[in-house]
Formats: structure tokens, sequence, C-alpha cells
């Protein structure tokens, strides 16, 4: 071998050790969530966080839905898990909050935080200690869906009252088209779908007085918002009792029904699904005319930073990153989604739409005061809104399970 | 050779319990790790009380007093363990009734009765996912099989998943066609070992089918009997997999298909959309129903074998 070949093997040995000893410097996190679906868009924008942090590698890993709950519980219990967790918001939060799985963030860790709206960050904040243990991700929106084509071809202008919905929905029913795509098959969604249409009936109002224990679910307000849910049932698909969600939107995207009681988190998805789909969302149907047009919102959750993750400074570093407009414009672009933090621009028309509605929106109750404890107000609504909708119970019955069931542990029911 | 092996059996005594010691052991730990562990750290944790997802206190017997006394707890609880006796009586009635007539069809070996005997064995080999996927399929209201078959006749869309009275029928109906199979294997498997000489004697007596069915085969297959009880009474109070994937984790609609093993599930894993997890309470739950289980079947055991014997 000549000293030539010698030099240049050597140097590329060197080159070889030098990369080699960059790779074992970096610092490799990993990200875990449920959204497998999101899963080309993370990688997308955590390439960007590397790009900009190139010591930095972010691995997404996703599990099921349904079971994510237990895997995530089981995993940090052993001192295991992502070092960045995506959590959803409120009650969920807080029992891995309570047993001290989450590392607290502040503005010395985390000061993208103060980009973020106060009602966003109570989603994340935990009630007793008032420190915020989640990021929030993205608002979420129920409304109502609505196929501008069949309405075009029917010769109908979508409703923003309750009468003109029922109007509307006789019309399109004579016409063969299902007026509204939902069923009840569904125990996730029957809650939302209960949000979407009571709400407008409710008011901040009710809201309030519930909040500061003036009321409760027994409320004359809200038996008769219930009682409007029933009108419902002449509209719906036949045999709705048994059709789900998926096939709601099926019925929708496919132009077989005209509505569609619905969460903004679809929008990407109905989409995808049909590219040629020509629709819009709207506010739910008013009380009267002239209301404020009320929409349903809440946030979905947040991104959490594992308290015994041994990359916790590059953990609270992605995480912070997450919570800038820079990461807020190009996962609202990417993901359909709203993303809370303060300034991104949302450059989809219909999504600019679903912004808007949210300036006038009524918070998701349930899900955002009364999921804490057990038995939790979204366990008693669920298993009693289908006996509802059958005509087993009557709204009235739903009330006061609904009522008492959360007075177990919601003190201001207590004794109502 | 014997004589050398027991000679040295006899002189390195130990050399034998080693032996047996080494053959147990992988077994042992496994038996100690992934059964007697988890089943001894249940126990524990149901008297314990939860806050978040850590214990912290011992609340003796609070937990059971909760789900067995105390509302909405309580009827949760009733009205889940009703679902499994019902699953248990109409497993009984009509899976091991139909298997038990299918096995004396299958054994009069008619023509064609070996395809038959895949026919109805195949669906055991499935998933029970899948199974309740495709029945899930085959119940929808509007696309399903079944109410587009009843729409020629002029029936309209019936949810058979989403109606209150039908839902937890249906579910059966999808155990039953996916396990149907096997009690006809194992009460086949019975007759088959009842002797050829006994039935010839039988119908030399002029004993019809119904004689031969209820007086001689019935008491003869008796162990066949008390293993399909036993099997049918476990699986219907482990029942998890087809409530689930075709009725979800809240035992749509309003908890007419709950189960004690979706029940706990939900108690003690939670789930995203409905709550938190309570592994206290849950804990509690799955040992009142391993006690239930392991309670009944000792029982049941006992109660059968003395039947056997005076059959």
């Amino acid at each position: 071998m000549s000293r030539r070949r010698i030099g240049l093997a050597l140097a590329a040995a060197s080159f070889a050790w030098g990369l080699a000893a960059g790779v074992a410097h970096a610092t490799d996190i990993s990200f875990w969530t449920w959204r497998q679906e999101d899963k080309a868009a993370y990688n997308e924008l955590f390439a960007d966080f590397t790009k900009a942090n190139p010591d930095i590698h972010v691995k997404f890993e996703s599990f099921p839905d349904e079971n994510y709950p237990t895997i995530v519980s089981t995993a940090l219990a052993a001192g295991k898990g992502g070092d960045v967790i995506h959590t959803h918001a409120y009650g969920w939060l807080e029992q891995f909050v309570k047993a001290g799985y989450f590392e607290p963030q502040d503005m010395t860790t985390v000061p993208s935080l103060a980009n973020q709206p106060a009602d966003a960050l109570v989603a994340g904040t935990y009630r007793a200690d008032k420190k915020v243990y989640s990021l929030p991700f993205a608002s979420q929106t129920l409304g109502l869906f609505i196929n501008k084509d069949v309405f075009a071809k029917a010769g109908l202008t979508p409703p923003t009252t309750w009468d003109e919905f029922i109007t509307v929905s006789k019309a399109l029913k004579e016409k063969g088209i299902y007026p509204l795509a939902n069923g009840m098959g569904t125990s996730w969604f029957n809650e939302m779908f209960v949000a979407i249409f009571t709400n407008p009936f409710l008011g901040q109002d009710f809201v309030s007085d519930l909040t500061s224990g003036k009321t409760t679910f027994k409320d004359p307000r809200y038996v008769a918002a219930l009682g409007k849910l029933l009108e419902l049932r002449d509209y719906m698909p036949p045999g709705f009792e048994g059709i789900d969600y998926e096939t709601a939107g099926q019925l929708f995207i496919s132009g077989k029904a005209a509505m569609l009681a619905g969460g903004s988190f679809d929008i990407a998805t109905y989409r995808t699904q049909n590219p040629a789909i020509n629709m819009d969302f709207i506010a739910p149907p008013m009380a009267k005319a002239g209301d404020t047009p009320q929409v349903t919102k809440f946030f979905d959750g947040g991104y959490a930073v594992n308290a015994k993750s041994a990359n916790k400074e590059a953990a609270l570093k992605l995480v912070n990153w997450m919570g800038t407009k820079e990461f807020g414009d190009k996962f609202s672009a990417l993901l359909g989604n709203i993303s809370p933090i303060k300034g991104v621009v949302i450059k989809d028309e219909l999504l600019a739409h679903v912004a808007k509605l949210n300036e006038t929106a009524m918070p998701h109750i349930n899900v955002v005061y009364f999921r804490f404890e057990k038995p939790t107000g979204s366990e008693l609504l669920q298993g009693d809104i289908t006996k509802m909708m059958s005509g087993s119970i009557t709204p009235d019955q739903l009330a006061a399970d609904l009522t008492d069931g959360l007075a177990k542990w919601y003190k201001p029911f207590q004794g109502n | 050779m014997n004589i050398g092996r027991r000679h040295t059996a006899k002189a390195f005594p130990w050399r034998r319990s080693l032996w047996i010691a080494s053959l147990l052991t992988p077994a042992l730990v496994v038996m100690v790790l992934f059964v007697l562990w988890p089943l001894l750290s249940a126990f524990r944790l149901a008297f314990y009380e939860f806050n978040g997802l850590q214990p912290t206190g011992f609340v003796g017997f609070e937990n059971f007093r909760k789900v067995l006394f105390e509302t909405p707890y309580s009827d949760w609880t009733y009205n889940a363990l009703k679902h499994n006796i019902i699953a248990f009586v109409a497993l009984m009635v009509f899976e091991n009734g139909t298997a038990f007539l299918l096995a004396y069809a299958l054994l009069k070996a008619l023509p064609g009765h070996r395809i038959h005997q895949v026919i109805v064995f195949l669906p055991v080999v499935l998933s029970a996912v899948i199974v309740g996927f495709l029945w899930k399929l085959f119940l929808h209201p509007l696309f399903g099989l079944v109410n587009q078959t009843l729409a020629l006749v002029g029936i309209g869309a019936i949810p058979w998943l989403g109606n209150e009275s039908t839902a937890l029928g249906s579910i059966l109906f999808a155990n039953i066609w996916h396990w149907l199979g096997f009690p006809t294997l194992v009460l086949l498997a019975g007759m088959q070992r009842v002797s050829k000489e006994v039935i010839e004697a039988a119908r030399l007596d002029g004993a019809g089918d119904y004689v031969l069915m209820t007086r001689i085969i019935w008491p003869l297959i008796a162990p066949s009997v008390t293993i399909v009880t036993i099997l049918t009474f476990i699986g219907s109070f482990n029942w998890f997999e087809i409530p689930y994937v075709m009725a979800g984790l809240t035992g749509s609609p309003g908890g007419a298909t709950d189960v004690l093993g979706l029940y706990f599930y939900r108690t003690a894993f939670g789930s995203t959309t409905t709550g938190i997890q309570d592994f206290g309470q849950g804990s509690a739950l799955a040992v009142m129903m391993f006690i239930i289980v392991a309670g009944v079947t000792a029982i049941a055991l006992r109660y059968l074998r003395r039947r056997e014997i005076e059959l």
C-alpha cells in the first residue's frame, strides 16, 4: 500500500470518527401521541426544529387512541415513556399531574407560554397549584357541516335558526335527502352532539350560573334544550340509533345527507376522503333570529414534558418551540387545526371562518368543567343520552341523573 | 439398564429432585410473574385510594362498598353483572343447545358430515376482533347485509346495535356464530366415546332419536357437558372482545351491552373520552370477578362431577 493510500485511509477514518462523534453527541428525544394520522406533518415540523437545533432529533411514536391513557400511564408509572407527551386537557391531564408524571412549565423554561391566550392555558393548568403542565396545541370547534352542493341542488339555504332548520329539514327529507347525517352509534360523539345543539339554547348565562353554583343541570333551561334534541330524530337517517359517527361522515361527504353535526377536527379528513367536496362549517341553529351564533369550543390537549425524562432540557426546548408562531402557522396549515398561539395566520378560508366563529363560542361544558373526578359528566351523559333519544328516559331524568351523579364530587350540586 | 438407572437415582436422590425442579422452575417463574403477582397486586390495590394515578392510602373495603352499594357505580356494576348472567344463560341454551343437536347430527354420519364439521368449526379459528367487526358490518342499519336482506321483504332499517332491546341479543348472536363449533366438537367427541353396543341395544329396544338423545347419550356425555358448562361460565364472565368491538367501551347504547369486563377496563384504565382512571375501584371489580368465576367454578365443578357419577 502506498503512503498516499495510507494517508487517504487515515483521513477517511478520521472523517468517519468525527461523524460518529457528532452523532453520539446529538440528543434523541421521543414524542408520544395518539395521532397516528398526523405522522407525516409532525415529522415535517420536527425536521424544521432539528434544522434550528441540529443537536436534537425528535422521534415520532404513536399509539392507538383507545388504549393511549393506559399505555402512557403504565409507561410513566415505570419511569419510562416519551420525553414529550401529547396529552388531552382538563381532567385527563390532571390525573397525570397529581401523580407527579409531568414537569411544570413556566416562563423561564417555556417562554412561549406568553403566546397562549388565557382560556387555552386553563386547559393545561393543574387547578391545585395553578401551574401549567401542558402547552395547549389546538382548539376544536363543534358546529354544523353544510354540503353546499346538496343545498344548491335542492334550491335551499342553510338554516340559521331552529325554525329554519326544521323547515329546511322537512324540505330535504321530501326530496329524499337525509337532512342530518348523524346517528347515536358513537358514545364519545353523542356527548358532542348534545353540546352542539343545546349550547345555542343555553347561552353564556347558563354556564356562569352552573359554574358559580347558582343552578344545576336540573335547570329548566337545560331540560328544555335537551327536549329540542328529540325533535331532531325525525331528520336523522333511518335506524339512527345504530349509525356511528364514521358512517355519518360518509353520508355527508357522499352527498346523501345535507348536514352533519361535527367537529372542525374532521375538516382535513373530509377533504382527503372527497377532494371535490364543497362544504361549509356554520354555527348550529340559534334559538331565534338575532341571537349570537354559538359554536362550541374546547381545547383538545397539549404537549407535556415527562418528569422522568433523561433529556428534560431538550424536551422543554422542543415544547417551547411548539409554542412559537412559526410552529403554529405551519401546524395549522399542515393539519387543518386551529392553533391557539396568538398571531397565527390561518390561510385556509374555511378554517379562518371557523376561527372567526370561535370568537363567540360557548365552552364544551362537560369537557371543560366536569371531567375532573369520578363519575365524570361524560360518563353520565354518554350513558343516558342514547336512552333519552330512544325514548326510554325523559330529558328530566337525564338532567337529574347528570346532576345527582356529579354531586358525588361537585360540591355546588350537593343538596340540589 | 433399568437396574443401573434405579441404582443411580437411589445413590443420588438429590439429582432427581434437581432435575424435577429444573423442569418446573421455568413454568413456575412464568406463573408467579405473570399470573400470581398481578393477581396479588390487584388484591392489594383494591384496598387503596388513588389520587390521580398513584395510591395514596389504605381505605379498607371502601372501593368494594362503592362498586356494590353507592350509586351510580353500584347501578353500573349490577347492570353489567346482569348482562354477564344473561350471556351465560343464553349461551347455555342457544349455543350449547344447538351444539348438542349439531353434534348428534354429525354423529349420525349423514352424507356430507365431514364438510359440515369443518364449516361449523371454521369461525372458531377466526379472531374475536374480526368476528365482531364483520358482524358489526352485517348489522349496519343502512348498508348491512341483514337489513338489506330484510328490505327485500319490506322490513325497514333496524338499528340492531343501536336499540337497547336488540343490542345484547345481536352481540350474543355474533358470539354464538363465532364459538358454536367448539362445544359441538367437544360434545361430538363425547358422543363418539359412547359404546356402539349401548346405542345398538337401545335401538333394538325400539328407542327413537329423542329417547336415544335424552336417555342414553345425554347421561353418558356428562363429563363433556361439565367441561362445556364450566368453559361457558368462565367465558361469559370474562366476556370482553366482541362487546368491545361491536358496542364500544361504554357498552352502548346506554349500557345495554355493558358487561363486567368492559366496566372493569373502563374504570381501571379510563377512556380518552369518558373519564379518568381509578385503579382502586378497577381492582375491586377485578377481585370480585375473580371471586365470582373461581368460586362458582369450584362449586359447579363439585356439583357437576357428582352428577356425572349419579348419571
